[in-house]
């Protein structure tokens, strides 16, 4: 059974979501996992795999690597594999040390009112569809919720955050083009406190890891929100595309560096990319994935799953 | 930990500098780290194996030049090869009768919006008058984004309240050739290679549309999905190239060989930076360096082929020993130095010269001038100094534009330098010669 909004939120009881719902989600994560693409392992006929062969060994490094999961994740995977005594079924074997690697289940830290999540990533990640599907989810959760606009650089990004926070009820707080950000971030931290709202979402320009400036003002504006309110920012999180290859770590590193990133939102796993940078993200940095994005739907952001996502991204 | 895959070579092969062939086994431990590296730099691991057997082939049985160790060889190999398969196809935009239509096409995020503007901008700098069409109706505020960039740069953005982006596309390239704009460039919606839909409504836009131009979009961060991504597009909508995004990060980019390795269509345009200046027509060797996470390899490259020189120079100090001087060799010499660069640096870095150099200050011009006399020689008075008499002076001096008493002083000065190489042969310390300096020092 998937993990359900209310685990996530920590919350003891909430809107039942129908077990369809949550079945069908596991159905949808692996019907988008293994949509017009073969399973993982699926060249490499799972049933028959010989631990004894080396080739069958290097099929199912080529099925890890193929997926994303990078050079050194793929090694300890195999290793860990190998130090098994018996492989009678490859696939939940396999599934059972990805899972392993991605770590405990990861609950949305949302304590105070206001809590402070800060969203960030490079360019075109998804950073602000994804922010709009929070802000709603948290609203059927009964929070309230508050959207800042601190990406000011991007043309009309404004306008598009915008969009999202009145289809999701939030209250909105933008500024012009070209305006600080870190003052934006205040703004939406002093109007969230004001207006007694539960969350407030920052939503900042994308940015390369790079760009030591433009990373430099992202750790300004994470300074101006924790001077504004004791113990936040709560979440910060990264959002990584998942077709994002081996770069994902360096993001995931450098962003982790700049403003101290709590979690990462997994987005566009709906197309037939596997998303095993993740699992490399976990693997090499510790950082739990807490959410994923598997369509363009309202509903189609999901709390992360570890059992269901390596099962998943194993059998397809 | 080893940083480059020179470095990881260089571990693995060990220092064969010049020691014949390239055997199986450096073969088979320089394909590992090949297929590793070129792992991590995200080609797809089919096309990492493609490239990988290939390279092999040329490998097997090379003579390892006589200056690179067998690690350096490889990589040279690799980095050819590399810059062969990503270079070939044309890179060029193709412009027919006006107007020129060029579409846009991508997954989500992967930069069209922007790309659509700067192409503009790049255009217009070529001497075109583009007009933007605004057809991505998904995204919120996808029309906006582009008005604004339209804005900022002043180029014409056209738009249409519909839900068809095919109607919209129509419409846009009618009114922008109506206005005499001769390059249309449409941006479409993002949307995932696997959703028929939506690819079905490409393919409309693409047939209303007729463009001369079919750019795919891509993401220089995308990993090994690179290759469907590229193969469903190119099904659908046939595209003649792409364009490489946020190159200005750290990513090596290698799905950018793996889409040329499936479809066969060139990189066009690379994407270095956020400024809308910042698109460029794309450079085939420095994306080979890119991917094998290598600053160091066109130096290595350098290396491999000043190797040849290398043989020279050896000849050249053979017979500085013997105590011969002529003026091929100052000639040969010269062209050695203006290859290391300044002069004074140069001279600074021989071990025991930097402190006599101190107060001496090298002219450059000096040298050139010298060069000219001796450029104005026959090539045997050049071999043959001693055969330079009074109307031969005369012939070079005016020649090279230079007066007699300059040709007489390098002439003696050839001597001394002779007489100078002797006593080195022999291990005594040479005192500075006065033609390399202004002061004229003997």
């Amino acid at each position: 059974m998937a993990r359900s909004w209310s685990e996530l939120l920590g919350d003891a009881e909430g809107p039942q979501e129908s077990a369809d719902e949550r079945a069908g989600f596991f159905g949808r994560l692996r019907d988008s996992l293994g949509k017009s693409r073969r399973a993982l392992t699926g060249e490499l006929a799972a049933a028959t795999f010989d631990p004894g062969n080396a080739e069958d060994w290097e099929r199912l490094e080529e099925a890890l690597i193929q997926g994303d999961v990078g050079v050194r994740a793929t090694a300890e995977l195999v290793r860990r594999l190998e130090a098994r005594n018996e492989l009678n079924d490859l696939n939940g074997a396999l599934a059972e040390e990805i899972a392993e690697m991605l770590g405990e289940p990861a609950t949305l830290n949302l304590p105070g009112t206001p809590s402070v999540i800060l969203v960030v990533g490079v360019n075109g990640t998804g950073k602000t569809t994804t922010i709009g599907k929070l802000a709603q989810k948290l609203r059927e959760h009964g929070r309230t919720v508050l959207l800042g606009a601190a990406d000011t650089w991007r043309a009309a990004a404004e306008e598009q955050l915008e969009i999202w926070a009145e289809r999701a009820e939030a209250d909105f707080v933008g500024a012009a083009h070209g305006a600080d950000p870190a003052a934006v971030a205040y703004d939406s931290v002093e109007a969230a406190r004001a207006r007694g709202k539960d969350v407030a979402i920052v939503d900042t320009a994308g940015r390369l890891h790079t760009q030591s400036n433009l990373m430099e003002e992202l750790a300004k504006v994470r300074r101006v929100i924790e001077g504004r309110l004791e113990g936040a920012p709560h979440e910060t999180l990264l959002v990584v595309d998942a077709t994002t290859g081996q770069n994902g770590l360096q993001q995931a590193r450098l962003f982790g560096e700049t403003v101290g990133v709590t979690g990462v939102a997994l987005t566009k796993l709906d197309g037939s990319a596997k998303g095993g940078i993740a699992v490399a993200i976990a693997y090499e940095l510790g950082l739990p994935v807490k959410l994923i994005g598997v369509g363009e739907g309202l509903d189609d952001l999901r709390p992360f799953d570890a059992q269901d996502f390596a099962r998943a991204l194993v059998a397809g | 930990m080893f940083d480059t895959l020179s470095d990881k070579l260089q571990h693995a092969l060990g220092d064969l500098r010049g020691k014949g062939r390239l055997d199986d086994e450096a073969i088979s431990k320089a394909m590992r780290e090949i297929r590793l590296a070129l792992l991590e730099a995200d080609v797809n691991f089919q096309v990492v194996k493609d490239f990988v057997a290939q390279v092999r082939e040329r490998a097997t049985g090379q003579d390892v030049l006589k200056s690179l160790t067998a690690g350096q060889q490889v990589v040279k190999i690799v980095h050819e090869e590399l810059t062969a398969l990503m270079g070939t196809g044309d890179s060029r935009l193709a412009f027919g009768r006006p107007p020129t239509v060029i579409l846009l096409a991508g997954l989500q995020g992967s930069g069209k919006t922007t790309t659509s503007a700067k192409l503009a901008l790049l255009l217009r700098k070529d001497g075109k008058k583009p007009a933007l069409v605004a057809a991505d109706l998904q995204r919120p505020a996808a029309i906006d984004q582009l008005e604004q960039l339209g804005r900022q740069i002043q180029i014409p953005v056209y738009r249409k309240d519909t839900q068809d982006p095919v109607e919209v596309v129509k419409y846009g390239i009618q009114a922008a050739q109506t206005a005499g704009q001769d390059v249309v460039i449409l941006d479409t919606a993002g949307r995932l290679h696997i959703d028929e839909d939506l690819m079905d409504q490409l393919a409309r836009v693409r047939d209303a549309a007729k463009p001369t131009n079919v750019l795919l979009v891509l993401d220089a961060m995308t990993g090994q999905e690179a290759v469907n991504v590229a193969e469903s597009f190119f099904e659908r909508i046939a595209f003649d190239g792409v364009v490489l995004t946020k190159l200005d990060g750290d990513a090596r980019g290698g799905a950018a060989l793996s889409v040329k390795a499936v479809t066969g269509k060139p990189i066009k345009l690379v994407s270095v930076g956020e400024k809308l200046d910042q698109l460029e027509y794309f450079h085939p060797d420095r994306m080979a360096s890119r991917i094998l996470g290598m600053g160091d390899v066109l130096t290595l490259i350098e290396k491999a082929e000043a190797a040849v020189e290398e043989d020279e120079q050896a000849l050249m100090e053979a017979r500085m020993r013997a105590g011969i001087f002529t003026f091929d060799d100052f000639l040969a010499a010269q062209k050695m130095l203006k290859k290391m660069g300044p002069l004074q640096g140069v001279l600074k870095m021989i071990p025991g010269l930097g402190n006599q150099l101190k107060d001496v200050d090298i002219d450059e011009r000096q040298l050139a001038r010298v060069e000219a006399i001796v450029l104005s020689m026959t090539p045997k008075e050049r071999s043959m100094p001693h055969l330079i008499d009074g109307s031969r002076r005369k012939r070079i001096a005016e020649g090279s534009g230079q007066t007699i008493q300059d040709v007489n002083k390098l002439l003696s000065a050839r001597k001394q330098m002779e007489k100078m190489m002797k006593q080195m042969g022999k291990g005594k310390m040479p005192t500075l010669p006065g033609q390399l300096t202004k002061t004229g020092r003997r």
